[in-house]
């Protein structure tokens, strides 16, 4: 924490903004943000988190670097996508949240227990396995996430659902066992990992 | 040639447009005939076709008509076709002012007709009034410009008018041509981004350019048609357009005199002074610096990064502190924005970014940032793709030291906030350099009781026998009675009617133009520039041939005053709101037919009602109010006179009339030239004549006036102050008189200001001076 404390003092400088332009997927956008407050007016969820996508783009160009990178409010937007349709500016807000929450994870920034960021977490583990979304894995993992008791409860609550779903054939049983894969699952999985291996070096220091 | 002499009176009726059907036209022949008294009365079916007008044309030449009545369209329809000016010639307008503004009903059929007759009655009257306008035989057609001021605005003006033929005496007061650009490093873009340029962070978006302020000096050094004085000032200016005559000076006190036909003032700006800014601590630290300074900061940088003025140390990071000192309600700070200062700001910005490098911190904090023009909105974002970090925050205070700490209040994050930079820019806003306003000293009177007028008027007269008091110097230097210099509207800005004839000033001849006249960049100083030119060059024209500029372009008539009845009471000096009138060696008023705009303001001041006009007077006027019939008190029809002003007033009734909006029967409408040409003593014989409302419309006065000259209709608001009393000495009811404001687009409302004085008749009774 000391080094982003460092970080924090630059404010009003460009140190962070460059940091977000260069590390941030869609980053270099948040420069051309006009403080309009559309986006923040627009989203179904904006008053609802500690800093709407308007005021962490002020933020960012504020060099408040450690509260937006531990906020959790990038975690929370549902991809609805009614910022970027209306900012006037164009901005690509929607990915650029995204953007942020994926390098506040690869900084080990992420806020304790936050649910989404859990929900990203396995939901890419899952699928990393074996290449594809097992269903009914997913669905379990995310039920027992908190423990094996509030586990059960939610297993059972859910229980109707999942009896319906097998009987349409929309989930196997069978999946439970290992489940199936793509064809060269170890390639896909090399492959992921080259391209983050890329993707690391390719990221500036900014410490 | 004796019957030339003798006066022959014609009245020409149309009955197209639909007149014929609505009224009775042998009546209104008979009424022509019979009451107006005119010698020859003719009918035509289209009198503003050709044949129409080639009839009066006819009787003009074979019959020897001189005055006469065209019985058709308002005065502001077929202008071209009847524009008839080697006779006497006025309009009775009853096609809008009659037939259009009544409802086409059985009921309304005897009212209409009356309306019709009264109108041609008083039109007969007034005719009788006039005579033919020609020009005085003061002018003379001088081709030579002067221009004051040698920065971009003057030089644009003078080359422009070059360009144009006529020749310009360029007069600076420093010792080089080009003003405050060409103290600049480079200019805000002329030019927007091409359409279809996308919003991405890298777009090619406009830079800052070359100011091109050296080959515009070369342009004006070059052109035979421009005479340059440089170190040099006006010491005297006297005149009319036309013949004005200047005495140029040098600053060893050589004097040249021209004779000059016209003047564009481009004085410019100067900076607000910063020292009057304490918490910016601009005398604390060289480091905080203008927006001026930080131009030749970016000079002095070359090929190489721009240093601080402390040490010379490179710059890594700049705060721009916007608004400084603008936009303030504190009293000796500017209570208005100069509105460019947020482009200067992100072109200052972007010299660090290319001098110092992208590295280079570069931090604008506005409050509402603006960046008005073409390019504005795309030189902003030209700032943010550099990388230039805007933030919405008031700067508190500026603490020098070794780097400057700047603390400030972030208003979207509403946060407090300490920034250390090595260099601060304060946006300064502009001044404008204007001469000593004429009427400074009667406005701070203005509202003042007795007591407080006296201490005021001693306080000034101190100031100005205090030699070592600060006083503004004269730039025109004008030995006008009206002052020196040209009137300021506000805040020391060259007041000019802001939405109709912006360069036109209280000074007829004189132009302002570029920043003295309110603030504005280059692009808007250029293009400003070439329109006071165009007006100069206009008016040279008409001061030639004797006509009016605006608003009245083209009238031949003039002002004169009766000298064996004036009383040198200086009513007429003083309210001329264009200082058109001097004073002769015997203190009688002496006219400048060519700095009149031929208003009537002098008219209706003088209280004696020795100024007229040749085709308006108040005998005009006053027969029109005379020859309409009073109906007797038994009849029930009220009378309303209407005194509408000629600009905003009666338009907005002719076209409440095409617009179907009905007027009241009891109207009778009269135009006159400016409210500001009302006599009290049309009033006094109104009321005494019978008439039961009298509403007077001009334009709205005040800071924000429309009056289209000026103070005529705030002068007028004042005279008509004292119709109290004569209501009071005839026993009458204070509600049959009102003063109006009112505007062009006002056409449901001034139809309805004549029905609520109608109502308000019903309600009080008619007037008891019928017989
Ligand atoms: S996409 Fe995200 S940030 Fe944008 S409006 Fe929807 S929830 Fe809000
Ligand atoms: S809508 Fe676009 S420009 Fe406006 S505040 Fe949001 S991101 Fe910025
Ligand atoms: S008051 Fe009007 S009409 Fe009279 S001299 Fe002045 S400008 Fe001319
Ligand atoms: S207002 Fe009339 S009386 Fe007074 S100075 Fe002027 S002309 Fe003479």
């Amino acid at each position: 924490m000391s080094e982003l404390n460092k970080a924090m003092i630059e404010q009003y400088r460009n140190s962070f903004l460059s940091e977000v332009e260069a590390n941030v997927e869609e980053g270099e956008w948040v420069k051309m943000c006009m403080q309009c407050g559309v986006c923040s007016g627009s989203c179904p969820l904006g008053k609802h988190w500690a800093h709407p996508p308007q005021e962490i783009f002020m933020m960012i160009r504020a060099g408040k670097r450690d509260e937006v990178l531990t906020s959790d409010s990038m975690w929370m937007c549902t991809s609805c996508y009614n910022c970027i349709v209306r900012c006037p500016r164009e901005l690509p807000i929607t990915h650029i949240m995204h953007g942020l929450a994926t390098y506040a994870r690869k900084l080990g920034l992420v806020p304790q227990n936050q649910p989404t960021a859990k929900f990203a977490e396995i939901f890419w583990n899952n699928m990393m396995k074996k290449g594809r979304v097992n269903e009914l894995k997913l669905g379990l993992s995310l039920y027992f996430k908190d423990g094996f008791g509030p586990g059960i409860k939610e297993a059972l609550r859910n229980k109707d659902l999942g009896m319906k779903m097998m009987k349409a054939k929309r989930m196997a049983a069978s999946e439970f066992f290992g489940g199936h894969g793509v064809k060269d699952v170890s390639g896909l999985q090399k492959m992921i990992k080259k391209a983050q291996e890329l993707e690391d070096a390719r990221m500036k220091k900014f410490d | 040639m004796s019957e030339v002499a003798e006066k022959k009176y014609a009245a020409y009726i149309c009955t197209g447009c639909g007149i014929g059907d609505r009224l009775d036209a042998g009546e209104l022949e008979q009424t022509a005939s019979r009451d107006g008294r005119m010698n020859l009365v003719k009918q035509h079916e289209m009198l503003c076709n050709k044949e129409g007008v080639q009839m009066i044309r006819d009787d003009i030449a074979n019959e020897g008509v001189t005055h006469a009545v065209i019985i058709a369209c308002s005065r502001r329809a077929k202008v071209e076709a009847f524009d008839i000016n080697d006779i006497a010639m006025t309009r009775c307008n009853i096609r809008e002012g009659v037939i259009w503004a009544r409802p086409d009903t059985d009921e309304a059929k005897e009212t209409t007709q009356e309306m019709a007759n009264d109108y041609i009655r008083m039109s007969c009257g007034e005719i009788k009034q006039m005579n033919k306008p020609s020009p005085s035989g003061q002018q003379g057609r001088n081709p030579n410009v002067l221009v004051v001021g040698g920065g971009v605005t003057g030089m644009t003006a003078a080359l422009e008018a070059a360009e144009a033929g006529y020749s310009v005496h360029l007069v600076e007061k420093t010792g080089a041509l080009g003003g405050h650009v060409a103290k600049l490093h480079k200019r805000v873009p002329f030019k927007a981004a091409p359409v279809g340029t996308p919003n991405s962070p890298d777009a090619n978006l406009p830079m800052p350019e070359d100011t091109g302020i050296a080959d515009m000096i070369s342009a004006v050094e070059g052109n035979d048609n421009i005479k340059v004085y440089l170190n040099s000032t006006i010491t005297k200016t006297s005149g009319a357009p036309g013949r004005f005559s200047v005495d140029i000076s040098t600053e060893s006190g050589d004097t040249t005199t021209e004779n000059i036909g016209s003047i564009v003032q481009a004085t410019g700006f100067k900076l607000y002074d910063p020292e009057n800014l304490p918490e910016f601590n601009y005398a604390g630290s060289p480091d905080i610096v203008t927006n001026l300074e930080m131009e030749e900061l970016a000079n002095a940088a070359g090929d190489g990064p721009i240093k601080r003025p402390s040490d010379g140390k490179e710059v890594t990071s700049v705060l721009f502190v916007q608004d400084a000192g603008q936009n303030s309600s504190d009293e000796d700070r500017l209570p208005y924005d100069s509105g460019i200062g947020d482009l200067v700001s992100i072109k200052q910005a972007l010299y660090f970014k290319h001098h110092n490098g992208d590295g280079c911190d570069t931090t604008i904090c506005y409050n509402n940032l603006r960046t008005p023009g073409a390019p504005g909105e795309d030189f902003y974002r030209s700032g943010q793709k550099n990388g230039v970090i805007f933030t919405k925050s008031d700067v508190k205070e500026i603490v020098p030291g070794d780097s400057l700490t700047v603390k400030m209040h972030d208003k979207i994050l509403d946060d407090d906030a300490e920034v250390k930079v090595d260099l601060v820019v304060l946006d300064l806003g502009m001044v404008p350099n204007s001469g000593p306003d004429p009427y400074a000293a009667n406005e701070a009177l203005e509202g003042m009781t007795d007591e407080e007028r006296a201490e005021e008027l001693e306080a000034q007269e101190a100031h100005a026998a205090d030699e070592t008091s600060v006083k503004v110097e004269s730039i025109l230097n004008l030995d006008y009675r009206q002052g020196t210099d040209l009137p300021h509207l506000k805040h020391g800005f060259t007041d000019s009617h802001f939405i109709c004839f912006p360069y036109e000033t209280r000074r007829t001849g004189i132009y302002a133009a570029g920043p003295v006249r309110r603030p504005m960049d280059i692009r808007q100083a250029m293009d400003d520039a070439t329109g006071a030119a165009m007006k100069a060059i206009q008016e040279i024209e008409n001061a030639a041939q004797g006509r009016a500029a605006h608003p009245r372009v083209g009238d031949l008539s003039y002002p004169t005053f009766r000298k064996e009845g004036c009383t040198q009471c200086k009513r007429c000096t003083v309210e001329c709101p264009f200082g058109a009138i001097d004073e002769d060696e015997e203190r009688y008023p002496q006219y400048n037919e060519a700095r009149c705009r031929r208003c009537g303001t002098c008219m209706g001041a003088c209280p004696v009602r020795v100024i007229s006009f040749e085709n308006y007077s108040v005998n005009t006027v006053g027969a029109q109010i005379k020859e309409c019939d009073i109906p007797e008190e038994w009849d029930e029809k009220p009378r309303i006179l209407v005194l509408a002003c000629e600009n905003d007033a009666y338009p907005a009734l002719d076209q409440a009339a095409i617009s179907g909006v009905e007027i009241s029967p009891w109207a009778r409408v009269i135009p006159v030239r400016c409210l500001g040409s009302t006599s009290l003593s049309w009033v006094t014989d109104a009321l005494n004549n019978g008439y039961d409302g009298i509403i007077m419309m001009g334009c709205k006065r005040g800071d924000d006036y429309q009056c289209h000259f000026v103070r005529g209709s705030a002068m007028a608001n004042e005279r008509m102050a004292k119709v109290g009393d004569t209501l009071e000495s005839l026993n009458l009811e204070p509600e049959r008189v009102v003063v109006e404001e009112v505007a062009i687009t006002d056409i449901d409302r001034a139809p309805q200001l004549i029905q609520d004085m109608a109502d308000t008749i019903e309600k009080i009774g008619l007037s008891p001076f019928k017989f």
